[in-house]
């Protein structure tokens, strides 16, 4: 089973790369772009066949690994 | 004084921590990561900068993991001084042995160059030989070295008097760090964790002697 993590800064801590890719797409001309923040993805192969179980131990290794906790926050997707 | 030097896989600064160690009167271990224990007799921990695990998923969160951790944490606790220079303060942060986390430089750029900081405490371990507010110079090499924390941390921080080191102004703070932050201490006031090198600056043939201070209050 894949899982699919993806990471990104907590709403409120500023993040300096997004920023600087809003002001480069602001450079090339594209217009109305308010915000950018960027994160990352991470895909994960598991052995597990249980979905729930696959939860659990992928919210444990974002927990103990994958994230900062005092800064970022993940949202963990099955997608097949 | 014996000292331990962890060295992780990138770490590029465990040498130069070992030589400034040493001139300072301490016997010194090299500590390989993977070990589990820490030699007997131990007095103090040096994490030392560099690209332990080469920066992947995040700087220092690797090598905060790794077996030798476990052991570090553990003289930590015990009141073990340790003390964690560039990445080595990221590992210890990744670690949770400071608070607050280190991001990016808000200017986007790896800063390599000589730094004005201020000692903000001298009630630690590190910072007894020098004076509350006596202005140092040392050199900062880093791309992630931006102090960030939330208010009520920062509040914490700087009412158990826990900040050692500012830079010297938002003029001289090369990375945006909140409050000019470059280096703390933990509630016990045994752990520091610093951007700035002190270990680059404790020989006059580089440049200063600014960092040899810390060096000489450990080894005291």
């Amino acid at each position: 089973m894949r899982a699919r993590v993806t990471i990104m800064l907590k709403p409120g801590v500023l993040d300096p790369q997004g920023e600087a890719v809003r002001h480069a797409l602001a450079s090339l001309g594209f217009q109305g772009v308010e915000a950018v923040r960027q994160g990352k993805v991470i895909e994960i192969d598991l052995a597990e066949e249980d979905r729930a179980a696959a939860q659990a131990a992928v919210e444990a290794m974002c927990q103990r690994l994958l994230a900062n906790t005092v800064i970022e926050t993940w949202r963990i997707e099955f997608p097949d | 004084m014996k000292a331990a030097v962890i060295v992780f896989p990138g770490s590029n600064c465990d040498r130069d921590l070992a030589v400034a160690l040493r001139a300072a009167g301490a016997r010194v271990s090299m500590v390989w990561h993977k070990d589990t224990g820490l030699p007997p007799g131990i007095d103090l921990v040096g994490i030392p900068g560099g690209f332990s695990f080469g920066d992947y998923l995040r700087c220092g969160a690797i090598a905060a993991r790794a077996p030798v951790m476990a052991a570090v944490r553990a003289f930590a606790l015990g009141g073990g001084p340790v003390i964690g220079i560039c990445n080595g303060f990221q590992i210890l942060i990744e670690a949770g042995l400071l608070p607050g986390a280190l991001m990016r430089n808000a200017g986007l750029r790896f800063v390599c160059r000589d730094v004005a900081l201020r000692v903000a405490s001298d009630d630690s371990p590190f910072t007894a030989l020098y004076r509350r507010g006596q202005r140092i110079t040392l050199p900062v090499a880093h791309h992630d070295g931006n102090y960030v924390a939330d208010a009520e941390t920062l509040a914490r921080l700087r009412g158990e008097d826990r900040i050692a080191l500012r830079y010297d102004g938002p003029a001289a703070n090369p990375n945006g760090s909140c409050d000019d932050i470059a280096g703390i201490l933990s509630a016990n006031r045994r752990v520091l964790g610093l951007m700035p090198h002190p270990e680059r600056a404790a020989d006059p043939a580089l440049g200063g002697t600014d960092g040899r201070a810390l060096f000489a209050a450990l080894a005291a």
